[in-house]
């Protein structure tokens, strides 16, 4: 994982919300679906080398449609009513962006500037 | 018959599903092989400048503070020649609905989709317009899809666009979640099929002429603030429209001598479809990866004419560094008060710089400010930066390599532009129109239309004409 912070990675991490076996969702949970679009090979032709050998991926979010297993192939109803298929990858997946840590090389730069308008002076502007 | 929904096949459709899905006749306006009729097309297709103005204001768009950055112009003046550093004004455009300039766009769209019947709305997008396309939609009771291109192969997403899609569903859209590559467009194309909706592209008469109403804001209201009219407005650049409906609002407050500099940030060396350069940028918009394609051929847009062709309007194109604006995001809270971008804050790193050129009665016009959030700000992006192997220091801004370090400033006096060449981007414009002809005579008109579209002259295009003949 990453700094720490699970949940950045779109994978298999959701638990249902409610007691018993994590890896299991019951039809109306809110969970995320992947498909894949377009395989290694089919990729268009102006797209670079990297980017060929890997496939073409979609997550949807929607509701469950029925009981199943994360891992299997599911249909899920999405928020505007439409019908989705793919193979279920998260229950209730959480946002996993946050304001990240505070990063040592801005946390001097309003000091330094406030220094620069107060110490110099002279000017004519709000600062004081 | 049923279509078949094969790559190929669908992208064969492109044609006839985008004229369906914008309800626009582009082939009425062409007049050769290369031209057609852009002023028309602005004038059939879109909304005056009045109609836009009530457009918006039925769902509370616009009217957006203008606010001068004293703190910071001073800061200026104080690194500045004796009689140098304008000042400096900012539009809060974080103040509309969605948070950025983009509800101007698509509040246009999504009114003329509800006017027209469409069941609900598109939009191919990873930035700030997905929100205001959903936020739009949600306030004319339209259904709205937006498709991101959000994560690499491994599943990792770019913060930034992460809460761009929560944002997206925050207002109620069905959210399309990518990995790397442009063909987004197919599946675009397809969900435009499926539904029946609305394609609200960032490039159509629509979307152009909302963006209208900001630049006859920042006109208007520098007018009424300072006396005078901007002596210049510094736009953020990426696909061209942000400079196109600024400029021709600002003309249209009669603002005709307001110098329009387009800046983007410099993401140069790093591949844009590269799954493995995807997260190594710190921004997802704003950058040279669109804004200089974007400047040199419109029309590879999503609608057969991009109603954004921003080399008609930009006086001067700059750019700027990541670590920069990072800078100038922390500059912009601490000096005052105000937490935004940082994206959208390109423009102000570049009027810090220009500023210093300028003479103290002077007024430069940063045009966009956006809502900051977890992932977009400066502590979500340099922390992923770093995860990402990037190097974050402090130092010298000249540096700066993107994808591989990222330099914040130790001194303002170091924020900076570098000037990209406007003549060597208008024959590159030239090179792609020619190749677009194919080989198909060119006609006078042909020449006129590409001397308007590169705001050159009909001898500059003529000289390159024959220059690139003699290469190849």
């Amino acid at each position: 994982m990453h700094d720490g912070r699970e949940g950045r990675v779109a994978s298999v991490q959701g638990r249902a919300g409610r007691a018993g076996d994590s890896t299991r969702a019951y039809a109306g949970d809110y969970v995320q679906i992947h498909s894949v679009i377009l395989r290694p090979g089919e990729r268009a032709p102006q797209v670079p080398e990297d980017t060929q050998k890997v496939p073409l991926e979609l997550r949807i979010k929607g509701f469950l449609d029925h009981d199943a297993c994360l891992g299997d192939e599911v249909t899920i109803t999405t928020v505007l009513g439409r019908k989705a298929a793919g193979r279920l990858v998260a229950v209730n997946p959480a946002y996993p962006h946050d304001f990240g840590r505070p990063v040592p090389e801005l946390l001097h730069v309003g000091e330094e500037l406030w220094r620069l308008l107060r110490v110099r002076g002279g000017g004519e502007g709000e600062a004081s | 018959m049923i279509a078949g929904t094969s790559y190929a096949e669908v992208m064969a459709r492109r044609q006839d599903i985008m004229k369906s899905a914008v309800g626009i006749d582009y082939e009425k306006f062409r007049t050769g092989a290369i031209a057609f009729d852009y002023e028309a097309m602005m004038d059939e297709v879109g909304y005056t400048l009045e109609e836009v103005h009530a457009i918006q204001e039925e769902t509370n768009v616009g009217h957006t503070p203008l606010v001068e950055l004293r703190n910071i112009t001073e800061l200026v003046r104080r690194i500045s020649d004796l009689g140098k550093g304008a000042r400096i004004f900012v539009k809060d455009e974080s103040a509309n609905p969605s948070g950025s300039f983009k509800d101007r766009r698509a509040s246009v769209s999504v009114y003329y989709a509800k006017a027209k019947g469409y069941p609900g709305v598109i939009a191919a997008t990873s930035g700030n317009y997905g929100a205001a396309v959903a936020s739009q939609a949600a306030k004319r009771g339209l259904q709205c899809i937006i498709v991101q291109e959000t994560y690499d192969s491994r599943g990792l997403g770019q913060p930034e666009i992460i809460e761009k899609g929560r944002a997206c569903e925050a207002y109620g859209a069905e959210v399309h979640q990518l990995t790397v590559g442009p063909e987004l467009f197919y599946v675009f194309l397809r969900l435009l099929e499926e539904t029946g909706f609305f394609n609200a592209s960032l490039y159509t008469p629509f979307s152009v002429t909302g963006i209208e109403t900001l630049g006859y804001e920042v006109g208007a209201e520098t007018l009424r603030a300072t006396g005078r009219y901007p002596d210049a407005v510094i736009v953020t650049h990426a696909g061209g429209g942000n400079v196109t409906g600024t400029a021709r609002g600002l003309r249209k407050a009669g603002s005709r001598h307001t110098e329009v500099i387009a800046a983007s940030v410099d993401l140069s060396g790093l591949h844009m479809a590269s799954d493995t350069d995807f997260n190594r940028k710190s921004f997802t918009t704003g950058h040279t990866g669109f804004g200089i394609p974007f400047a040199t051929w419109p029309d590879r847009a999503d609608v057969p004419r991009n109603a954004a062709r921003p080399l008609r309007y930009m006086d001067r194109y700059v750019t700027v560094t990541q670590g920069e604006v990072f800078y100038v995001t922390e500059m912009l809270a601490k000096l005052e008060g105000m937490e935004r971008g940082p994206a959208g804050n390109t423009s102000l790193v570049a009027a810090i710089a220009i500023a210093r050129e300028m003479d103290r009665d002077e007024v430069v016009v940063v045009q966009e400010t956006e809502y900051t959030g977890a992932g977009k700000h400066p502590y979500a992006q340099l922390s992923f930066a770093r995860e990402m192997g990037v190097e974050v220091r402090r130092g010298d801004p000249g540096d700066n390599v993107p994808g591989k370090r990222i330099v914040i400033p130790d001194h303002p006096s170091q924020i900076r532009v570098k000037e990209l060449s406007l003549p060597e981007i208008r024959k590159s414009y030239i090179r792609n129109a020619l190749a677009h002809a194919g080989g198909q005579a060119l006609s006078e008109e042909d020449i006129r239309f590409l001397a308007k579209d590169t705001n050159s002259s009909v001898g500059f295009v003529e000289a390159t004409i024959r220059e690139l003949a003699q290469v190849v």
